[in-house]
């Protein structure tokens, strides 16, 4: 009962990598693969491979793959473009042919009785997987301690990377500092802070400039790259609105930081700090 | 217990297609999983069809060699990501000329 329910979803899950454009995704739906194998194991009777399944494949190994994907871009998409001349089509038959070469192959057999596990089983698959596991076959058990020590050898070499230069020290950045400033008149103090305003202080609201201009340089690059900072002078509309709401006589709609256009570009940023 | 190797063959199946038609360096080792998996799924079912655990011992032994693969593999992906800035395996041909 739980294979007729599992498997229609694995395929479909598998069949789903194949499709989704986002690498991310493809990682989602093999975890939907992976956990829902860990049950068929756990109704085949073998629930040490339950677990191991689900703590070594989709906690582990699932993880290590997004890590990666977050390392090397998350929206890095595959391409369209087929570099071998009808290779899609010619996979997607010859898959098609193995496909069929093996489900055919496979119903022809028949399998006899299922001895079931029952008597293996008799005192506790863990324990009768250790006794397996630590007589027969503890040279293949040793090996792969080996192997595993190996793995995590190699990945630290690929992974590493030798420094071509020099750390730069406090001295080298306070001097590099300075010959910003004396170069191109870059400002020689911290970055100014975001703006803080009635009702939004948030990192997203820049700072002001004198003559009311907002500060580009007060929020966070990556804000600006998501798009998601706030207008300055849009912000004060807001809140000549709600003065307008609630009758403020002291209402002036030339008080607020309006006047200003928003400062779109560091050179504009740059001439409002000269000024 | 048809029905397991049946299925473990589709899954296997798909997971060929998936490394001959991707081109992303992590979705095509994602598909090599995939094709593991199946083998296990296999495996634990012709432990259970014998009734003894040496397909369960050797499905154990699939896993921590994938696991093995799979560090490796990811941290070449990453060494050939980080000196060609693509993770597409069909920008990997060098040495093909």
């Amino acid at each position: 009962m739980t294979f007729w329910i599992l498997a229609p979803i694995m395929v479909a899950a598998a069949l789903g990598i194949l499709f989704v454009r986002k690498a991310v995704h493809a990682a989602l739906l093999l975890a939907v693969v992976m956990i829902s194998l860990a049950v068929l194991y756990a109704v085949l009777d073998a629930p040490f491979l339950f677990a191991v399944q689900i703590i070594v494949y989709t906690g582990a190994i699932l993880m290590l793959f997004l890590f990666v994907m977050m390392l090397i871009g998350v929206d890095a998409t595959d391409s369209v473009v087929e570099t071998i001349r009808g290779q899609r089509v010619m996979a997607v038959v010859l898959g098609l042919l193995f496909g069929t070469v093996l489900v055919l192959g496979i119903s022809q057999v028949t399998l006899g009785a299922v001895v079931g596990l029952d008597e293996a089983n008799a005192g506790g698959n863990v324990p009768a997987i250790a006794n397996i596991l630590f007589s027969r076959y503890v040279f293949a058990f040793e090996a792969t301690s080996a192997l595993l020590i190996t793995a995590a050898l190699g990945a630290m070499v690929l992974a590493h990377r030798e420094r071509l230069t020099p750390k730069a020290t406090q001295a080298d950045l306070a001097a590099q500092r300075l010959r910003d400033y004396a170069e191109h008149g870059k400002h020689l103090g911290p970055l100014p802070s975001p703006g803080v305003y009635a009702r939004h202080n948030a990192v997203d609201t820049p700072a002001l400039l004198p003559d009311g201009t907002a500060a580009e340089s007060s929020v966070s690059r990556v804000l600006a790259a998501r798009g998601t900072v706030r207008s300055a002078p849009a912000l004060a509309d807001d809140i000549d609105d709600v003065r307008r709401q609630i009758g403020d006589p002291t209402s002036m709609p030339e008080t607020s930081g309006k006047a200003g256009a928003p400062a779109t570009t560091e050179e504009d940023v740059e001439k409002g700090v000269q000024k | 217990m048809t029905e397991y190797i049946v299925l473990s063959a589709i899954l296997f199946t798909i997971g060929c297609v998936g490394v001959l038609t991707r081109r992303n360096a992590i979705v095509v080792f994602m598909c090599v999983e995939l094709m593991l998996n199946a083998c296990n799924l296999a495996f634990v079912a012709f432990a259970r069809q014998h009734g003894n655990l040496d397909g369960q011992i050797t499905a154990f032994f699939v896993m921590v060699v994938a696991a093995a693969e799979v560090v490796i593999g990811l941290a070449i992906i990453m060494t050939i990501f980080r000196t060609r800035r693509s993770a597409s395996v069909d920008d990997a041909s060098l040495l093909k000329y």
